[in-house]
């Protein structure tokens, strides 16, 4: 399924944003590092494509990418959907840069609403696209208010928000972006991905960085940090699980996308993570409906 | 130490200061002394405008003295203040413990039921609710206050039956100083027996009474002494 | 009500806007359970005097000091912003006039009550859903409309449900601003009923701002009449009402109007 990606294209400064706007990146993914999950503020630029779709994430990555680097980006658990093959395809042109769909080869991992399933390993950096960065903006619309619910760790907010969700719909209903603490401290949105990701946030060994353009904020859970989810004693954090295994690779692990093959209802149930379903089938696993 | 009076008024003084009429002055009171003891029952004599009831209400600190003293004995306890320069908190107090002050008029609280207005001073002072209702109910039997208007809020009561609303508030909770400003005033003769009964029994239990009486018989029933009260300056140039 | 140790110590309090007076060299001091009363017209500093007493505003001058739970008696000017904060959303309280600055309109009764338990660490749902049951009872709120949100509920509902709020800490002192204004007259009863009862069955110190002297006289032990930014008389509430000394108080005191 790997098109050939574009060549190097000239007239634009190695991927794309100038040294200066990368310096001043980099600067705050430091900060970010060094402060576990707290938004750091930073000088977001116009980029070649409209907000939502990925502006921070690409910056991010922008400032980070090297010449040597192996760029995978990933929608939704997908290579090749249209954001996914763009953002690729954009540092194709504007750095050169050697591309995969493979989880393991990649060094560094653009990516929207999903972590893949392969476990990351040290060295490698997954930077996300983050719509709202702001967990409390939901309760607190004063920016001066929840910074300063931040910096004394007042989250009780975060918890009325789940009581209410427990009250409307029996249980725990926020099902993506579900709030985690960060390394004991910051309150953070995980950005949309499925709750079923949130337990890899926690002590992964990779780099996690996160890109808010519109919104204008970097943050950052550095190698091997503590994430937890939040819930209440007696509706403890937990999973989705599905019924049935993965149609075409047959995975009971994985988080498993829904999809309709006809008028009648007929569906089936496929690994949304779509490298690694490959690769399962590669190896010789098959699901009920594997061709 | 020599057993001090309940109550003790030195030299007490009292004139207001009108802003709102170009600072006129009035004197209501002056230089007034006396000593009421437990077991007496002290009826201020005078004209109306002598200013008995201000004197009755610089007793009870809802008005303050211009001059002078006010010892009272505190309950519980053998040392005395004087109501004039206590604190507010200090009223507040000595009012749940030591002084009883009953009007003609009640001040009706909203919402709240004639048994339970009665019964909170008791309660106040550390009465079991059930008792404190149970010692609420006697009273206002006592008092001939018809059963069914016990569970009401008092504001639609008739104003005999309000106030004996409120002798009963005043009477449920024996405090050793009992103020009665006019509590028979429109009062039936059987309800105002009753309230010289009560009376009787504050004295005998060891109260000590002042008491301002319309009714020459209930005074001549309840007084061990009586203090003439002259009209002040004000009233005299009034006339 | 006993006079105990002192709750909270007010001395030289001023708080300016620019060369304007909001209120001047104000001090009293508040004892545990006593019922303090702030009375004037409007713009006499009542508001900006609760609110500078309450440290959410700064004072120029003068200083609060209170009694901080394990620590005694506190100058507020030299506590954290982390401290205050805790101090304001559990030892205190604060009642206002308009509901919506007071409750979270958009998320149900419990969630409001239980803000503050989640807030100090409770984190079992069930428990702050029972406790918060208990209080809307407490505050004669059908436990039928716990799920609902104050959005749906009547005037005095939602100031009872202010008062269920701020009581689920059990606060030693609650700060309320003319929460009876925006109120009809006959709902009005029904919330100084129970507030009365409140106070003095859980010993609540109440500093209450009104411009309502019946207000003041039903529920206050102490009252102080501001007029222009300063206290002109303080007192017993049933003394200032009824013997007044000051000319402004005579004056407010003879313009109200008796039923």
């Amino acid at each position: 399924m790997n098109a050939p990606e574009p060549a190097l294209q000239t007239g634009y400064n190695f991927a794309y944003l100038d040294e200066h706007t990368k310096r001043m990146i980099r600067r705050a993914l430091l900060k970010a590092v060094a402060i576990p999950g707290y938004q750091v503020p930073f000088g977001s630029r116009e980029m070649p494509l409209p907000y939502g779709w990925g502006t921070g994430g690409i910056q991010v990555t922008a400032a980070l990418i090297g010449p040597d680097d192996v760029l995978k980006v990933i929608d939704q658990g997908a290579d090749d959907t249209t954001n996914a093959v763009n953002i690729r395809s954009f540092f194709a042109r504007v750095a050169g840069v050697a591309t995969t769909t493979s989880t393991t080869d990649a060094t560094l991992i653009q990516t929207r609403h999903r972590i893949p399933e392969t476990p990351l390993a040290e060295g490698q950096i997954l930077v996300f696209q983050v719509p709202i960065p702001e967990p409390l903006r939901w309760l607190e619309p004063r920016e001066t208010e929840t910074r300063t619910m931040h910096a004394l760790r007042e989250y009780g907010l975060m918890h009325v928000k789940l009581y209410e969700d427990i009250v409307r719909h029996g249980r725990i209903a926020t099902t993506y972006d579900y709030p985690v603490i960060v390394n004991d401290h910051y309150l953070m949105r995980p950005s949309p991905i499925p709750k079923f990701d949130n337990p890899k946030l926690h002590r992964n060994p990779a780099l996690m960085l996160f890109g808010a353009g519109r919104e204008k904020r970097v943050y950052a859970v550095p190698p091997y940090t503590d994430v937890r989810s939040l819930d209440f004693d007696d509706h403890p954090f937990s999973v989705e699980r599905w019924e049935e295994p993965c149609a075409l690779c047959g995975s009971t692990e994985t988080y498993l996308d829904e999809i309709i093959l006809d008028d009648q209802g007929q569906r089936m149930f496929v690994c949304s993570d779509s490298e690694y379903c490959a690769t399962r089938q590669e190896a010789g696993h098959k699901g009920e409906m594997a061709a | 130490m020599p057993n001090l009076p309940t109550l003790g008024v030195r030299r007490l003084g009292k004139q207001f200061t009108l802003h709102t009429q170009g600072g006129a002055r009035i004197p209501v009171l002056d230089e007034i002394s006396f000593d009421v003891d437990h077991g007496e029952c002290l009826v201020l004599d005078g004209p109306s405008g002598a200013g008995k009831s201000t004197l009755l209400r610089c007793l009870y600190a809802n008005y303050l003295p211009t001059q002078g003293e006010i010892w009272v004995r505190e309950a519980g306890s053998p040392g005395r203040i004087d109501i004039v320069l206590a604190t507010p908190q200090q009223i507040v107090e000595l009012r749940r413990t030591t002084i009883s002050y009953v009007s003609q008029f009640l001040r009706v609280i909203p919402r709240v039921s004639a048994l339970d207005i009665v019964a909170e001073p008791a309660q106040r002072l550390g009465c079991a609710a059930a008792e404190a209702r149970d010692k609420a109910a006697a009273l206002l039997a006592r008092l001939n206050l018809p059963e069914r208007l016990w569970q009401l809020p008092p504001a639609t009561f008739s104003g005999g039956e309000q106030q004996r609303v409120n002798i009963a508030r005043g009477f449920i909770a024996e405090r050793p100083l009992m103020l009665l400003d006019e509590p028979t005033a429109s009062l039936d003769a059987i309800n105002r027996n009753m309230v010289v009964s009560l009376i009787r029994e504050a004295c005998a239990r060891g109260a000590a009474i002042v008491g301002i009486f319309h009714d020459a018989e209930v005074r001549d029933a309840v007084a061990t002494r009586r203090l003439p009260v002259q009209p002040g300056i004000a009233a005299a140039l009034a006339a | 009500m006993k006079p105990g140790k002192l709750l909270l110590q007010v001395r030289d309090l001023s708080k300016y806007y620019g060369n304007r007076v909001g209120c001047e060299r104000v001090s009293f001091d508040l004892f545990p359970g006593e019922v303090l009363c702030i009375a004037g017209e409007s713009g006499s500093g009542k508001s900006t005097l609760l609110q500078t007493l309450a440290f959410e505003l700064r004072p120029n001058s003068g200083s609060v000091c209170y009694d901080l739970r394990g620590e005694g008696l506190t100058d507020l000017a030299r506590l954290p912003d982390a401290s205050l904060r805790e101090l304001w959303r559990t030892d205190w309280g604060f009642v206002r006039q308009n509901p919506r600055d007071g409750l979270r309109m958009r998320v149900s009764a419990g969630a409001n009550i239980g803000e503050r338990l989640m807030a100090i660490g409770e984190r079992h749902y069930g428990d702050i859903r029972l406790q918060a049951q208990d209080w809307l009872r407490t505050v004669e709120i059908d436990e039928a409309r716990l799920d609902e949100a104050p959005t749906s509920f009547s005037g005095g509902m939602q100031q009872r449900l202010q008062i269920a709020r701020n009581l689920v800490t059990r606060p030693r002192l609650v700060f309320m601003d003319e929460p009876t204004a925006g109120l009809d007259v006959s709902v009005q009863a029904r919330f100084l009923d129970l507030l009365r009862r409140l106070t003095s069955e859980l010993n609540l110190a109440v500093i209450l701002v009104t411009h309502d002297l019946a207000v003041a006289r039903l529920l206050a032990h102490r009252l102080i009449v501001m007029r222009q930014g300063r206290v002109v008389e303080t007192g017993l509430t049933d003394q200032v009402l009824d013997d007044p000394h000051h000319p402004y108080t005579q004056l407010l005191v003879s313009s109200v109007l008796t039923a």
